[in-house]
């Protein structure tokens, strides 16, 4: 009995799994009969259609390259645009002779040494059936004098192309970057992100800057051409068309004047400025000294050139504001004077006497202040306003590196601000973790003393000090860095505003704020470090100056500004914001080897908030730096 | 031991109707190949090293013993589980999918395995619980399925998921997942569809709707099923002739001996030629089905059919990408196809067809 009813399950079970594959082979039988189908329905119904396309004529897929964004200041002025213009290329393979080719040429235009080399190194880099650029902006009668002989010349053709042109030069470099042709890496690196298909006959690619950074904004979509073509290649007819649509257009919160005058202002000084609206954190004007020219790197920069820029003393390729690493100097000083006052270290009145020195419990090494023989009896006020060392060296030890740390990385130090342009280092704020880290050692006292002062382990870009004083400005509400503040498409509907974010409140103490504004303000009138920066100005300027060492001295030496070498000079720091009640631009200026903050970096300053606040623009310099008898730092 | 003897049991466990059929498809992929490669002998050969290595390792599984298959199941899947888990955590990133694992002396890539390891041990995890089969074995093996899939689609390798859930599924269906079962999974694939969309990665979701209208990219993906339905479609009735394919011979066809062959052999020998490939095909996946019909364990008709079945969506899923009504989803025309590792896998599975079928008088006895 039970022996039959599992042989009858068996058969059952047989049964139905025989029909399930039966159920199987019905839907294979089904799959190949919708492929026979579909191949009828293309190699017979459709056959002509496919015919025409592909045997008769041939079809090519043209791409249609888009226009690249524009880039405009704030109010519309062109920072970067394209012009169209004509190019002399040659075809390798199509020509009767390269060499002999190019000197005949080089009788009709003419062909400089440094189109001879980019030539070459295009040749090196493509293949050799692609048309290749030998000369870029032809000129009218230029293009008329090679049409009259193209005859002779097989493989050389004008085509019309658009350029790329900043009008700013090195003004802006730093800030736009520039656009370069799309090499090996590019190519792989969009080839990775599934990108490739759009860039196909694009030659250019934002390579440094906003150039870089909004490259998915600026390049636009690539259009497409499906023309027929004859056996010999020449497009019959146009099949099909789908418009390329251009790229972005990229508008930016940078004043073009504003930044031009602070370039100005700096006259032959190295260095940075930026400026930032405390209110939003749209910057104003981004500075780094000396540019480049941008136009040079488009085509390919040629090796003269590019040893010129590279090994220059002056390293125009750095971008200072955003790359440049400096100790903060006394400017740290009011950011010091916030964190003593929050963690209740130091009170508005609480004074001490400055010998002129400050020394460690049980340790005989002298931490000098600026000036021989101290300031006196020093409270938080006259701290700032005469930049007391003594006063700070102090004030860093009472606080600890653990608390210095906790707030002043709550200002942004230490960290990247976030802007929106590619490359940002983020300086160095210590700690007692880093330093372990790092030297693997353990934090010391005396490690502490100097970074109350700026001149210890840290380390700040210009950025970071912009936002941090941007911050200070705005009582303690951060908003986000940005410089584009607007993205326009082609479509209206699409248009973008950047949305002003703000990143996170400090909650500061209003009585500690006021308190140390005050200060600031008082930094620039008489008896401060840098008068020359408010003298005769309608509005109050809160500032701090700072100086960043560049070289060391020696305990017992003094530092004489006329003995040394210009480039190990003392860098000059200037922060500050004004209004003062309500601050509309807070900036910071950094002049490379300038000595003090109050008699190089205070006057920059002073002339872009001018500009900015009041519409003034500078006349031929007036000489402010007669004053300076009383600044230092 | 005569010669014919030695040669008689050399063969004794390959299938006769089998091997005419792959050996004409392998034999049909290498003139296609010597053409896609441009008249040069240079792929064809490399092809034929490969053949070579699958055959082996076709006959050493044809001639594995049934039980000895069986063991394989554990080691194979959870070797390739493992590997997979690797490949999530250290995988090398290539265009931006990691499916390769570099274990210093070559690169694999484990979901190739799974192809094989997903239904082998699904069917082993069957012919365990044969005779108390409820729901719970249905749910078990369903999840022996789904985190390979799982781990595969995330790499992602959303084709390969797709394939091998197919080979799992098909070991579900014959196993007697009910009706109703299937209709809910159906239903519930529908309404989760929006919500997959979701999840997929934009270059996935691109290719889904570049199928919809291929011209909307012209210049990326679309130029592939472009000129692979230009191809298809030029060839006509009678094809133009040997060699004398001008899409794949003027270079407008990607890819074309790997995964677009198909364009090639369509192009040069026609809707009749096609007609023939169709029926080489339709020949080895009957004998596929005629064996799983006749095979002696509950395990081995589970397998010898999800191999068969599995075999016809590959052929089915390429020869529609290339024609244009499937998305273009990088799969290989199964025996035709450049490529050592897919013919590797293939074999493999046919060798386990070729086990079932002649071992299963010894079984029996």
């Amino acid at each position: 009995m039970n022996k039959h009813v599992e042989l009858k399950n068996h058969l059952r079970e047989i049964f139905y799994f025989r029909l399930r594959l039966a159920i199987g082979v019905g839907f294979v039988l089904v799959l190949m009969s919708l492929l026979l189908m579909r191949f009828f329905y293309l190699q017979v119904v459709r056959h002509d259609y496919y015919q025409t396309l592909a045997e008769s004529n041939r079809i090519s897929v043209v791409p249609i390259v888009p226009n690249r964004g524009l880039i405009l200041d704030r109010n519309g002025v062109v920072l970067a645009h394209n012009y169209s213009g004509y190019t002399l290329e040659i075809t390798p393979t199509k020509t009767n002779g390269l060499e002999e080719t190019i000197a005949e040429l080089s009788t009709l235009v003419e062909i400089t040494p440094r189109d001879r080399k980019r030539f070459k190194k295009l040749l090196a880099e493509r293949r050799n059936f692609e048309s290749l650029m030998i000369r870029n902006k032809l000129t009218d009668e230029e293009v008329a004098r090679f049409a009259a002989q193209q005859y002779r010349f097989p493989g050389v053709e004008i085509k019309a192309r658009l350029f790329r042109d900043y009008p700013y030069g090195d003004q802006m470099s730093h800030l736009l970057g520039y656009i370069g042709r799309i090499n090996q890496t590019d190519v792989e690196e969009l080839e990775e992100n599934d990108l490739a298909a759009n860039y196909r006959g694009s030659d250019y690619i934002g390579k440094t800057g906003l150039e870089q950074s909004y490259e998915s904004e600026l390049h636009g979509k690539t259009g497409v051409e499906q023309v027929e073509v004859d056996s010999g290649g020449r497009a019959v007819r146009i099949l099909s068309r789908t418009s390329p649509s251009s790229g972005n257009t990229l508008v930016l919160s940078i004043d073009a004047k504003l930044q031009e005058i602070a370039v100005q202002s700096f006259g032959n000084y190295r260095g940075a400025m930026v400026a930032i609206d405390p209110r939003n954190g749209e910057l104003l004007a981004f500075v780094s000294k000396p540019g480049y020219d941008p136009s040079l790197f488009i085509d390919g920069i040629d090796p003269q050139n590019w040893d010129e820029l590279n090994n220059s003393p002056d390293t125009p390729l750095n971008n200072r504001a955003l790359r440049g690493q400096y100790p903060p100097g006394s400017t740290i000083k009011p950011f010091m004077a916030l964190a003593g006052l929050h963690y209740g270290e130091r009170t508005p009145s609480y004074t001490i006497s400055d010998p002129g020195y400050f020394t460690l419990p049980g340790s005989g090494h002298q931490y000098r202040d600026w000036k021989k023989g101290g300031h006196g009896s020093v409270d938080l006020f006259k701290s700032i306003v005469v930049s007391c060392d003594t006063y700070y060296y102090r004030l860093a030890t009472d606080l600890g590196i653990d608390k210095i740390f906790t707030h002043l990385s709550g200002f942004g130090f230490g960290k990247k601000t976030g802007l929106d342009l590619e490359g940002e280092t983020s300086g160095l704020l210590p700690s007692q973790e880093w330093k372990m880290r790092r030297y693997k050692q353990k934090w010391y006292a005396g490690d502490t003393v100097s970074v109350g002062i700026g001149q210890g382990y840290n380390l700040v870009t210009p950025m970071q000090l912009a936002y941090a004083t941007a911050t200070l400005a705005n009582n303690g509400v951060a908003y986000r860095p940005h410089l584009v503040r607007e993205v326009r498409s082609a479509r209206i509907s699409e248009n973008r505003v950047i949305e002003q974010k703000q990143e996170f409140d400090l909650k500061i103490d209003p009585a500690h704020l006021d308190l140390v504004k005050r200060a600031m303000v008082a930094v620039t009138q008489p008896g401060g470090t840098a008068v020359a920066a408010s003298a005769g100005a309608p509005y109050q300027i809160a500032g701090k100056t700072g100086t960043a060492q560049v070289i060391g001295i020696k305990q017992g030496a003094t530092y004489n500004e006329s003995m040394v070498d210009e480039r190990h000079r003392d860098h000059a720091w200037f922060i500050a914001f004004a209004p003062a009640d309500d601050p509309k631009i807070a900036l910071v200026v950094l002049a490379e080897n300038g000595g003090h903050g109050g008699g190089t970096a205070a006057p920059i300053a002073r002339k872009v908030m001018d500009y900015y606040l009041l519409g003034k623009i500078p006349q031929p310099l007036p000489d402010v730096a007669a004053k300076e008898g009383e600044e230092n730092d | 031991m005569t010669r014919r003897q030695l040669w008689l049991r050399f063969i004794a466990h390959i299938d006769p109707p089998l091997m005419l059929g792959i050996g004409l498809l392998m034999l049909t992929s290498l003139i296609v190949l010597f053409s896609a490669d441009n008249a040069s002998f240079g792929q064809p050969l490399k092809q034929l090293a490969n053949i070579t290595i699958g055959l082996t390792f076709m006959w050493l599984v044809a001639n594995l013993p049934l039980h000895y298959l069986m063991r394989t199941a554990i080691p194979i899947y959870t070797l390739g589980l493992v590997l997979l888990i690797g490949v999530a955590l250290f995988g090398e990133i290539s265009h931006g999918a990691r499916r390769w694992l570099n274990l210093g002396v070559m690169t694999i890539q484990p979901s190739e395995l799974m192809k094989i390891g997903v239904p082998l041990m699904m069917a082993w995890y069957f012919e365990k619980h044969e005779a108390t089969l409820t729901a719970r074995n249905y749910i078990v093996a369903t999840l022996l399925l789904l985190v390979p899939v799982g781990l595969i689609a995330r790499q992602p390798d959303l084709g390969t998921a797709i394939l091998i859930s197919a080979s799992g599924f098909y070991v579900l269906f014959l196993a007697g997942l009910s009706w109703k079962v299937m209709g809910g999974l159906f239903v519930g694939a529908l309404a989760s569809a929006p919500f997959m969309w979701g999840m997929l990665h934009d270059y996935q979701r691109h290719r889904i709707l570049m199928l919809l209208d291929p011209e909307q990219d012209a210049l990326g993906k679309g130029y592939h099923t472009i000129q692979g339905m230009i191809a298809v479609g030029s060839g006509g009735i009678l094809g133009k002739g040997y060699l004398d394919g001008t899409q794949t011979h003027l270079d407008f066809l990607p890819e074309r001996t790997t995964d677009f062959i198909f364009a090639v052999y369509a192009e040069e020998f026609g809707l009749l030629g096609n007609l023939i490939l169709i029926g080489m095909y339709l020949f080895v996946i009957g004998r596929g089905f005629i064996i799983t019909a006749n095979a002696s364990t509950y395990f081995t008709r589970l397998m010898a059919g999800s191999i068969t079945l599995t075999f016809a969506t590959y052929a089915f899923v390429n020869m529609g990408m290339v024609s244009g009504i499937l998305p273009v989803v990088g799969v290989p025309l199964p025996l035709m196809s450049y490529g050592g590792t897919s013919l590797l896998t293939l074999l493999l599975g046919f060798g386990m067809l070729m086990s079932i079928e002649t071992h299963k008088k010894l079984n029996k006895t």
